[in-house]
């Protein structure tokens, strides 16, 4: 939980950052059109279906992924790329998820710095690497040679006995949302450069 | 996988909680006092007055926002967001007797018979050398394929074309810049003619039929000039050349791999799918001299008029199809990625914008270089003997990961564009030439299509932008499981969009066109003129009023005004007969329309406006004497206007007669 802890902070900050520097511009001069894009964007943080309350709905993927203690750095990566509401929308979606052991595994020091502010495209541009528009179960995942994922490159799917990996994670479990499917995979999947 | 099971749910929603109260705190935490609206940081203290029109005073524009699944036509206001009229079109309507009424069952015939509902997607509103002339609105029904025109100034459906060789017909109804044609494009590629085969020989045997349909330029009659028959692809969206690129039309296409199953899978093999570049004014002077294949066909043309108030279907038995192969240059493939949706033209008709649903990145197409890479002969293969152009020669500019799924692109006609983006959620404006994100807004939620008033035209009205939603959930109360579609206005005036008010909508807000209401306003009809109606059951005065019996149909030639029917006591109606009630509104008073029907009709109501005519049939099942009245409320002695037909049984011999106030 150490790095959750450590993301929640970042995040806290961060939130305090955007406010502040929102209302040191001042009161808004009415009728002006445009708007602060600090506020509004982070107005818009807690705004949007990923924060409808109570919902007795089956959970969505971000529900889920949140919901899971083994996947709390995706979720604060999620969190930190401003892609909460892209993952509750009706879709449908299939989320590869990285366990924390996943992220943990790559070279020291990648997950923090993925999560600095100025690194938020980087990070978003990953995690949309783990996002495909669909909703396949593993076995019906075996059909496909290629999947096109949210960041427009592709993601080469292989099957090797029981086992379907995708871009080189294997997928470990399976938990179908309400609107589509987390894949629980053991590698953070990188794009390739193009 | 340790997490999340359907037993530990209950911690899960939690950790949700206590996540979003995180949130929430510092929302509450962190907001400036300035009580803004917390849930929605885009609405400024002015929103509301900058969207409210005054009691009596009128709205800048009219919307007109299908009803996708309701097979309507819905007519707002803006920036109020009120709702006008809901036109009916290819659903049956009983408020308003349309497809109930003798008068307008035609417009509901079909070559499968009398189709009482469909799914109406795209209007389109006629233009004038590239500008909304406000004469009529086009709109097509998809899962029956045909056509509708809307005339303006009555705001009614006038004229409907059933499209044969079609099935899915959603790549359309666009005009072209001086209304030359409404374009229909097939989304399904069919067996042509449709026969009898495997499914599994689709590959190379479906093909895919893009119809014209001219407008006549005097009375605005629809009629088929020609089909052109492309490759077995889908065809979803087009829009027409404008400016230098009028006499082009561009379609979006998917399934180039021509699967017949599971094509979530199956169409999304191929990295590019195309945009089709039809130059249609070629195509034209080709059958003008004789070119096409006349091929049986059987589809209704149903027609309403204005002076009988009645609507007459032909089946039409021949349909004029060209092969493009036969046409040289006419059409052209522009290699576009994923399965592209959009295919919407700047205003200056140079740019082609494609958004492709399964990319993260839109492609744009330069006209001129299109135009260029024909001279040269540049092609990259071709399909079905259409030449490929390459999409290196024929790409303007890529808007550079905007959102996700992208849908639809509108412009403001300031140079700007403003894409809409289902799974984000959200509207993005950027610039065309540099292709640079200005500002993104979220919509609330799931937004597919949007609308700038003008935006198919040379001349968009650039004030503000219509999103239109499919998912609502929380946005309004509550009320069980199904719950409001919306459309939400932003004002685009400035550079960053300004979310100003969200409305609910009828059915699925598809798609909207949009126009200033003075273009408008000034032609709309009050009346239909008594002295101009030639309805043949009509009557001009009480003088003509009459009951006459044929046979086992009896006909009511009645009137109605402020506050009776003439006659209102009618007797002589039997059992087993089929009673026709013709009535006119003899009124000749702006809004003042009169409504009727009689106990057990298996029918709707009448709702007739001033000097018009309709009918109804009631068929009595039991003897005794029955009740008629008028059912909109017209006046002060509205409830006076009523009256009593008499009915003896079968084979008696009450005499037939009929009188008022003896």
């Amino acid at each position: 939980m150490k790095t959750i802890n450590r993301v929640t902070t970042k995040l806290g900050l961060l939130a305090v950052l955007l406010w502040v520097g929102a209302c040191k511009q001042g009161p808004q001069t009415e009728g002006n059109a445009a708007q602060e894009p600090q506020a509004a964007a982070a107005a818009a943080k807690t705004a949007g279906q990923a924060f409808i309350e109570g919902d007795v709905a089956k959970p969505n993927v971000l529900q889920i992924a949140i919901g899971s203690p083994d996947h709390s750095t995706l979720v604060a990566a999620v969190q930190a790329a401003d892609l909460e509401n892209a993952l509750v929308n009706a879709g449908p979606l299939m989320v590869f998820a990285p366990t924390n052991e996943a992220f943990a595994a790559l070279p020291e020091g990648t997950v923090e710095n993925l999560l600095k502010p100025e690194n938020k495209d980087a990070l978003a541009n990953i995690l949309k690497y783990h996002v495909t528009p669909g909703n396949y179960s593993k076995d019906f995942l075996k059909k496909f040679k290629k999947l096109g994922q949210a960041n427009n490159q592709d993601v080469l799917i292989e099957v090797k006995g029981d086992d379907v990996y995708v871009g080189g994670a294997r997928i470990v479990a399976s938990v179908p949302a309400g609107n589509g499917i987390v894949h629980v995979i053991d590698k953070v999947m990188l794009p390739p450069s193009e | 996988m340790h997490a999340t099971t359907n037993n530990n749910l209950h911690e899960m929603k939690k950790t949700i909680y206590s996540f979003l109260s995180l949130f929430t705190l510092a929302s509450v935490f962190f907001a400036c006092g300035e009580g803004q609206q917390g849930t929605n940081g885009a609405l400024t203290s002015n929103a509301a007055e900058r969207v409210y029109v005054a009691p009596g005073e009128h709205d800048d524009y009219y919307a007109f926002i299908s009803g996708g699944f309701s097979g309507q036509l819905s007519v707002y206001g803006l920036p109020s967001g009120r709702l006008f009229k809901v036109i009916p079109v290819f659903s049956q309507d009983a408020e308003k007797a349309w497809g109930y009424n003798e008068e307008t069952k035609p417009m509901l015939n079909t070559s499968h018979g009398f189709v009482p509902w469909d799914d109406s997607h795209h209007p389109d509103i006629s233009q004038t050398n590239g500008e909304l002339d406000g004469r009529y609105v086009f709109i097509n029904g998809n899962n029956t394929p045909r056509i509708a025109k809307i005339d303006l100034s009555v705001f009614e459906t006038t004229e409907i074309i059933e499209i044969p060789n079609s099935a899915g017909n959603h790549s359309s109804a666009f005009v072209t810049e001086n209304t030359e044609y409404v374009v229909a494009g097939t989304r399904f590629s069919v067996p042509i003619p449709q026969r009898d085969m495997p499914i599994s020989e689709y590959k190379g045997n479906f093909k895919g039929a893009l119809t014209f349909i001219s407008v006549d330029p005097e009375d605005g009659g629809m009629d088929i000039k020609f089909q052109l028959i492309m490759p077995g692809f889908d065809y979803d969206l087009s829009h027409p050349g404008r400016g230098a690129s009028h006499g082009w039309f561009f379609f979006t296409t998917y399934n180039s791999e021509e699967a017949n199953t599971l094509l979530e899978v199956n169409a999304s093999q191929n990295d590019k799918d195309f945009i089709a570049a039809v130059n249609w004014k070629k195509i034209e002077e080709y059958v003008n001299n004789g070119g096409g294949t006349k091929m049986p066909a059987n589809y209704a043309h149903n027609v309403y008029d204005e002076a009988t108030h009645s609507a007459t279907s032909t089946m039409v038995k021949e349909v004029l199809t060209v092969n493009p192969a036969d046409v040289p240059g006419a059409v052209y493939l522009l290699p576009t990625p994923k399965s592209p949706h959009g295919c919407d033209v700047d205003p200056s008709g140079e740019y082609i914008v494609g958004a492709g649903k399964l990319s993260a990145d839109l492609t744009v197409h330069s006209f001129t270089k299109m135009l260029a890479a024909i001279e040269n002969q540049k092609f990259d293969g071709d399909a079905y003997g259409i030449p490929i152009l390459s999409f290196e020669d024929v790409l303007a500019g890529t808007v550079s990961q905007p959102g996700l799924g992208p849908l639809h692109t509108e412009f403001d006609g300031q140079g700007n564009a403003y894409t809409t983006f289902f799974i984000s959620s959200e509207v993005v404006k950027w610039k065309l030439g540099t292709w640079e994100v200005v500002d993104r807004q979220p919509c609330y939620y799931s937004v597919g299509h949007l609308m700038i008033p003008g935006g198919n035209s040379r001349k968009p009205f650039g004030k503000y932008v219509v999103a239109m939603n499919k998912i609502t959930k929380d946005r309004y109360l509550p009320t069980g499981p199904e719950v409001t579609q919306s459309a939400q206005l932003y004002d685009i005036s400035g550079e960053k969009m300004e979310l100003l008010l969200d409305f609910p909508t009828v059915g699925e807000p598809h798609y909207a066109a949009g126009i200033a209401a003075d273009i408008v306003k000034a032609r709309s009809k009050k009346i239909y003129e008594l002295q101009n109606n030639e309805h043949p059951y009509g009557v001009k005065s009480d003088a003509d009023v009459k009951v006459e019996r044929n046979g086992n149909e009896v006909h009511i030639y009645m009137t109605m005004i402020r506050s009776h029917f003439n006659p209102d006591n009618i007797e002589g109606v039997k059992v087993g007969d089929k009673v026709y009630f013709h009535v006119t509104n003899m009124e000749q008073d702006y809004d003042v329309p009169h409504g009727i029907s009689v106990i057990g009709a298996n029918t709707s109501e009448l709702l007739i406006m001033p000097g018009q005519t309709e009918s109804f049939v009631w068929e009595p099942k039991q003897p005794g004497v029955w009740p008629f009245y008028c059912t909109d409320f017209c006046s002060a002695l509205h409830q006076e206007m009523q009256g009593y037909i008499r009915v003896s049984p079968a084979g008696s011999n009450t005499e037939l007669k009929y009188s008022l106030g003896e």
